[in-house]
């Protein structure tokens, strides 16, 4: 029971990731690399924040803010710079790491005996013993689905229907008398803002800090939005935001199933890695049947 | 009325490849006009239409639209007063949304893209009356991804879309080329159309020669950057096709082919 309770907490706080990526990749297709340094800043800001004893719910909308931040400047780096998509996010990724550290103050920042959001007085008080092992879980549900459902809502407004033709046909946006680097950079932002907010609540939850927490970020991510874009939608129709929550946390299970035949937890980042080739070589195969058949 | 003053464009400026595309040209459109623009690869025609839109930068000269000087103007700016479609059906849609979102998004062209919902359900009606204009059954089809919609349907909507909201040019650039003989002569039809209900100023790109003689109110041919037939109103009106072909293989044989 433990088990699946740990993999549906880290599913789901991956998943909040994962949406974050799933606008970069799927809907603007670019591949932004700056997630490998706005998800632990997320953390690094949140570890801040709580060692100053900052409201922990507040954390959250300031995680996402500095991650959007840093996401516009990935924007701003290739729309205005004219750096190439992939080397703005490597650029970005890598000042990331020493602002990180700048930001937490040291490589290692544990909050364990902090107030978090998912252990702090008024739970104490108003939840009863019995839920409190479910109670985390609980809450990364609520807080992965208002996500979902604000970046569902958003897709549907102008500014989203912007955003998703900005990567669907460029020439149009233009065509629109729009400037299709703004949308982009707008795109970046909310992005970044997600993959912080999910470094937040991993921080969290976690009760710590760490700098290599960002390593394979943009992996995990990915391999999460793959996953339930390619496998789940082909089978019941669902909204692609669903289907990337539901690929976070099938792809936690398989890390999980990994580790519990055997692999150590060094060799986490390996088998991470494996299920991202595995995953990518399975839907490309599966996407080679579909166009020799059309 | 857009006026094109001495332009100078050269590509590979500089280098070994330096090529003239235009010296000291000028051209004026005036009001209402449909101008037919023909002649063979690599003549100017679609530098002349990418230099009017802005997609590439001029080395000299300036273009205004109705007096005012837009030569520095970024495209996306100029495309407020101008619509386009392109040979390529598929650069004037977005084939993962729908025709109902892509008709929303041509609705906005120029607004404030804000947060508010991007689909008005109030004017779902206009755009199904809109759609039918084009007799293609589309109006039944609002939920259906443009991607899936034919060549020649992608292009019947990118020309819906991109004069749904009031423009002061419509720019074509060879966009029936990409199509079946039937389904080019159903989109000029409706070209034709367009142009006339909206008196919309037009500039068409075209390889037809049939299309160039039987549409618009100029007729122009592009030669090595320059205009070798520059023809309007009545003289354009008694223009045969036999005459511009005669002049295309006088062009040819200069050119050694």
């Amino acid at each position: 029971m433990s088990i699946i309770i740990g993999v549906l907490e880290e599913g789901l706080i991956y998943a909040v990731l994962a949406l974050g990526v799933y606008i970069t990749y799927k809907i603007l297709d670019f591949p932004d690399l700056s997630v490998d340094g706005t998800f632990p800043m997320g953390a690094a800001v949140t570890a801040m924040l709580i060692t100053k004893n900052v409201y922990p719910a507040a954390t959250l909308f300031i995680a996402f803010f500095a991650g959007a931040f840093a996401g516009s400047l990935t924007g701003f780096i290739h729309v205005k710079l004219k750096v190439r998509d992939l080397l703005s996010g490597i650029i970005m990724m890598t000042a990331l790491y020493s602002i990180n550290l700048r930001i937490a103050g040291k490589a290692n920042v544990a909050i364990y005996n902090k107030e978090t959001i998912f252990d702090n007085a008024f739970l104490d008080r108003m939840i009863p013993p019995a839920v409190k092992p479910y109670m985390t879980v609980i809450l990364l549900l609520v807080i992965t689905i208002i996500c979902k459902v604000i970046l569902d809502l958003y897709l549907k407004t102008r500014s989203g229907y912007l955003l998703r033709a900005a990567g669907d046909n460029e020439v149009l946006v233009t065509s629109l008398a729009k400037n299709k680097g703004m949308v982009k950079i707008v795109g970046l932002a909310i992005a970044n803002g997600f993959v912080a907010l999910a470094g937040c609540i991993y921080c969290q939850q976690k009760g710590f800090f760490e700098i290599s927490t960002g390593t394979g970020a943009i992996v995990i991510g990915l391999a999460n939005v793959i996953i339930g874009t390619k496998v789940f939608r082909r089978g019941i129709p669902m909204k692609a935001t669903t289907s990337v929550i539901l690929g976070s946390i099938v792809y936690r299970t398989c890390v999980a199933v990994a580790i519990a035949m055997g692999m150590a937890a060094s060799d986490l980042k390996l088998v991470t890695a494996a299920l991202f080739l595995f995953i990518l070589v399975i839907s490309s195969y599966k996407g080679r049947k579909v166009s020799a058949h059309a | 009325m857009l006026e094109l003053s001495h332009i100078e464009k050269y590509y590979h400026a500089g280098t070994v490849n330096e090529m003239c595309m235009f010296h000291d040209f000028s051209m004026k459109i005036t009001e209402g006009e449909f101008v037919s623009v023909v002649g063979s690869n690599g003549s100017g025609k679609t530098s002349l239409l990418n230099i009017i839109c802005g997609s590439i930068p001029l080395d000299a000269g300036t273009i205004a639209i109705n007096g005012t000087d837009i030569t520095r103007m970024p495209e996306y700016r100029r495309q407020k007063r101008i619509g386009r479609v392109y040979q390529n059906p598929a650069m004037g849609t977005c084939p993962n949304m729908t025709i109902l979102e892509n008709m929303s998004l041509a609705d906005n062209k120029g607004k404030l893209f804000d947060l508010r919902w991007g689909t008005n359900k109030r004017r779902i009606d206009f755009y199904r009356e809109q759609l039918s204009f084009l007799g293609l059954g589309l109006e039944d089809k609002l939920d259906v991804k443009v991607g899936v919609l034919s060549g020649g349907q992608r292009q019947a909507m990118a020309l819906l879309m991109s004069t749904m909201t009031p423009i002061e040019f419509l720019i074509l650039d060879e966009h029936t080329a990409a199509l079946d003989p039937k389904t080019a002569e159903i989109i000029m039809e409706l070209t034709g159309r367009v142009v006339r209900e909206k008196h919309l100023t037009t500039i068409m790109v075209t390889h037809n020669l049939r299309y160039a003689v039987e549409y618009g109110s100029r007729l122009v041919m592009m030669h090595q950057g320059t205009m070798i037939i520059d023809k309007a109103g009545d003289e354009k009106a008694a223009i045969q096709i036999e005459d511009i072909l005669d002049k295309f293989n006088e062009i040819s044989i200069e050119c050694g082919n």
